[in-house]
């Protein structure tokens, strides 16, 4: 029978530390996107390269991270490299786990962009005594991440989400971590993951909206 | 001084130019006519070696271009093109698309690159455009804008290629009036063109093009006046 009593209060009491979760959790994730976008666009040059092996590198890790689950990712970054007495903490872990899956999903997200990008812009720049990576780096670039900056975004979304994947290397300090902490000690399940769960949604909603606005004010062309 | 040697090239099993020997000296203007798919295009391409040749050579102020010893971003430089799509940069303004070679190529400082900028800019008739986004500008105004970024670099020569091919009719005179402008300058120019008036005032001399070869070279008066080649005979006739 349903006799559960809520106890708001209980658990609202928690909140400045479900808060102080929160920001870990938005620090990972804006970490995990800096250090994903800075591979990615190295795994792009790879795969640009025409090298057979850096091609392959790059196909390989896109490959991986989209096709297994990213909690086997940060699951073997923390237990799998501890197997090789490379041990990282929980935040570490975690940290580039979510990276390695941004940098696969965002490679690919980049590629796709490339392709609107014609050709003749390149050409154009070369004509005009550029190198190739000036080229890359102040016509190709730019226009990269402009069309992928919707996507972009997306990613960055699944990565505040991804943090609370964080739970299988023990990390107790991100929002979900906090959480489930407290929910060990209180058992106000349910009061304290609808609140985590609300805070997950503004942060994401917060995230989606800034970067339309932001996306109008960066691209006025 | 532009020398072409026995230039010949192929994209796959068609063979685009069969040794096409030309020179054009500085100062001059050579227009080149043709139908699509007479080499022409290619062959300015060549000149600035975006395309490699299957033989002969091709030298640029005696530089041999397809020398592998040849630095190509070093010799792009003496030499401007300017393609039918005009390949404007969209993320930049018209003025940010001028500058952004000359500073990262010819390593001028941001205030030289704009002041030449503006000064190119003014000369194509695009002085009110400088913060405007290429995408907002017709096709006649980008494709002048395509030739203030080239003309910026202060290149020797300037290669056009069909230039006014991609432009609504409206907007062709514009472009060719900068063209005009140049070629009054003294700027040494190849022009690959569909426009006959044009080529008619302006060049030095016309060399027609056919299936490769370069069937007839001569002043515009002579090949226009008294065409000898039988294809040129044609293809004018077809053309007037």
């Amino acid at each position: 029978m349903f006799n559960y009593n809520f106890r708001w209060n209980q658990a609202l009491n928690s909140l400045p530390d479900m808060l102080q979760g929160a920001l870990v959790t938005m620090e990972i994730a804006i970490l995990s996107m800096v250090i994903g976008i800075s591979v990615a666009i190295v795994l792009t040059l790879f795969r640009l390269s025409g090298n057979r092996i850096l091609s392959a590198i790059s196909a390989t890790w896109v490959e991986i991270a989209r096709n297994t689950p990213a909690l086997f990712q940060i699951y073997m970054v923390h237990f799998g490299l501890g197997g090789f007495g490379v041990h990282l903490s929980p935040y570490l872990s975690l940290l580039i786990g979510i990276a390695f899956n941004n940098a696969g999903y965002l490679t690919e997200n980049f590629r796709g962009a490339l392709k609107a990008i014609p050709d003749t812009q390149t050409r154009a720049a070369r004509s005009l005594g550029m190198s190739s990576i000036q080229a890359f780096q102040s016509v190709i670039l730019p226009q990269m991440l402009r069309i992928s900056f919707l996507p972009m975004t997306n990613q960055m979304v699944w990565a505040i989400l991804m943090t609370s994947l964080g739970a299988v290397v023990a990390m107790n300090t991100d929002l979900y971590g906090v959480t489930s902490d407290l929910n060990a000690r209180t058992f106000r399940t349910f009061e304290l993951f609808a609140i985590a769960a609300v805070i997950f949604y503004v942060i994401t909603k917060v995230i989606t909206l800034s970067a339309r606005l932001l996306a109008a004010r960066l691209f006025r062309y | 001084m532009i020398e072409i040697e026995n230039v010949r090239k192929s994209f796959g099993p068609l063979e685009v130019l069969k040794g096409i020997n030309l020179t054009v000296a500085k100062g001059e203007v050579l227009t080149v006519i043709g139908g699509s798919g007479s080499g022409k295009s290619t062959l300015l391409t060549c000149i600035n070696g975006l395309e490699p040749i299957d033989s002969g050579r091709i030298l640029v102020d005696g530089i041999e271009v397809h020398a592998r010893t040849t630095d190509l971003n070093k010799l792009r430089q003496k030499i401007g093109i300017v393609f039918q799509q005009w390949n404007a940069f969209p993320h930049l303004t018209v003025l940010e698309n001028v500058m952004l070679a000359q500073v990262k190529v010819l390593k001028r400082s941001k205030a030289e690159a704009e002041a030449e900028a503006v000064r190119q800019l003014n000369h194509v008739g695009l002085g009110d455009k400088l913060k405007v986004y290429p995408s907002k500008l017709s096709g006649g105004q980008q494709q002048r804008m395509a030739i203030a970024r080239a003309l910026a670099m202060s290149p020797d020569y300037m290669l056009l290629d069909e230039v006014t091919s991609a432009l609504d009719p409206q907007l062709v005179g514009e472009v060719l009036d900068t063209l005009r402008m140049l070629a009054s300058e003294g700027m040494t120019m190849i022009c690959v063109t569909h426009e006959m008036k044009f080529a008619r005032e302006v060049s030095d001399r016309v060399a027609f093009f056919h299936k490769g070869v370069m069937a007839e070279i001569a002043p515009p008066e002579e090949l226009f006046g008294a065409p000898k080649d039988p294809e040129l005979q044609k293809f004018l006739a077809a053309t007037h």
